[in-house]
């Protein structure tokens, strides 16, 4: 019964082992805080996005809060530059909730020169 | 509130933003751009006014365009994309030549917006013709609609776009007055480069403002319009065609 009862043990960590290996890396790296409460991003960045995106394309209103290009420069790796590719910032999570994303069909994934020029 | 009253609304706002003390003084000054938080108006209309007697044989707002808006070539003409080029008119008979470049006339009625089946070709209130890319099935019925041949298709895909001007395969593209410098208070891209490299033959201004130079000169100089038959009320002009 023992036995049983740490091989079941072994098992769930095992498990857990896996699951954290598979778990998309969420890096953060610039900036004290978001646009919103993580919980809030977390659900709604995407009603954001398109609210934000028929704004800024239809009536020229280019709020920075809620804006595409302010995401990307916070969001893309210092490495890269990019929030796409291995660990990305969109790319990690969306990979691992099997969620295809068009937006980097036709933005750039790349994090503006300027707003990296600028950073400290 | 209904639209009209809101439009009414608006006026007097603006009315009283420019509240004049004496001419040429006024209480507030007309600001240059708008901030971040405020529309599209329609008490502005962007346009071009480009006078080709100054045009010579430069493509400095073709490249200026093309490197502001990262639209580069695939190294096959027939299918690059064009947001602006120039044009070459020869005389017949007496072989008196001029170039100029055109690009989206931005009409007031543009057939481009009529034929567009989801509406993603669309007039901004301030006059400025865009395509939303992000509900362009990539039909071509505006390309076919546009007198100008003012928009291309994108057929390949894209790397390595400018953050304030996204490209993508699949979707119509055209000049778009430089919106997001427009937006900052600047003057679009072939306009700066045409004052700086070429031969100062272009300007650009809001057509509705009375104090603006472009509307001086409307106003009291000859211009036409490209293919003016058509009436749709280009908000690109010229002069010495």
């Amino acid at each position: 019964m023992r036995t049983v009862r740490i091989a079941a043990l072994l098992l769930a960590a095992a498990a857990s082992a896996a699951a954290l290996a598979d778990a998309p890396v969420i890096r953060i790296e610039r900036g004290e805080a978001c646009v919103a409460p993580t919980q809030e991003m977390r659900r709604d960045h995407m009603d954001m996005l398109l609210h934000q995106r028929d704004r800024t394309m239809r009536e020229g209103l280019r709020e920075p809060r809620f804006s595409l290009k302010g995401c990307v420069d916070c969001h893309a790796s210092q490495k890269t530059g990019s929030v796409l590719g291995k660990d990305g910032f969109c790319s990690s999570c969306h990979e691992y909730a099997a969620v295809s994303i068009d937006c980097f069909e036709c933005h750039t994934p790349q994090r503006a020169a300027r707003a990296a020029a600028a950073r400290p | 509130m209904n639209p009209e009253r809101r439009h009414l609304l608006g006026w007097g706002a603006a009315a009283a933003m420019g509240a004049a003390l004496a001419p040429g003084l006024r209480l507030i000054e007309l600001a240059q751009a708008r901030s971040p938080e405020e529309a599209a108006s329609a008490l502005q209309r962007w346009g071009l006014l480009i006078d080709i007697t100054k045009c010579g044989e430069c493509d400095a707002c073709v490249t200026a365009c093309h490197e502001e808006n990262g639209v580069v070539s695939n190294g096959r003409p027939a299918t690059d994309a064009q947001w602006i080029r120039k044009v070459s008119l020869r005389d017949k008979r007496t072989g008196y030549a001029q170039t100029l470049p055109l690009m989206c006339q931005h009409c007031e009625h543009p057939p481009c917006v009529d034929v567009c089946p989801t509406g993603a070709s669309f007039k901004r209130d301030d006059g400025i013709v865009l395509v939303d890319k992000h509900t362009c099935i990539g039909c071509r019925y505006c390309v076919m609609a546009c007198p100008y041949g003012a928009r291309s298709f994108i057929h390949e895909a894209v790397s390595g776009q400018k953050a304030d001007v996204p490209r993508g395969k699949g979707t119509v593209e055209s000049c778009t007055l430089c919106v997001h410098r427009v937006d900052r208070g600047e003057t679009p891209a072939c306009v700066e480069a045409c004052n700086k490299d070429g031969g100062k033959a272009m300007a650009f201004g809001d057509l509705n403002d009375r104090d603006s130079a472009i509307h001086k000169r409307l106003r009291t100089e000859p211009s036409s319009q490209i293919r003016a038959d058509l009436a749709l009320n280009t908000g690109v002009r010229y002069q010495g065609l």
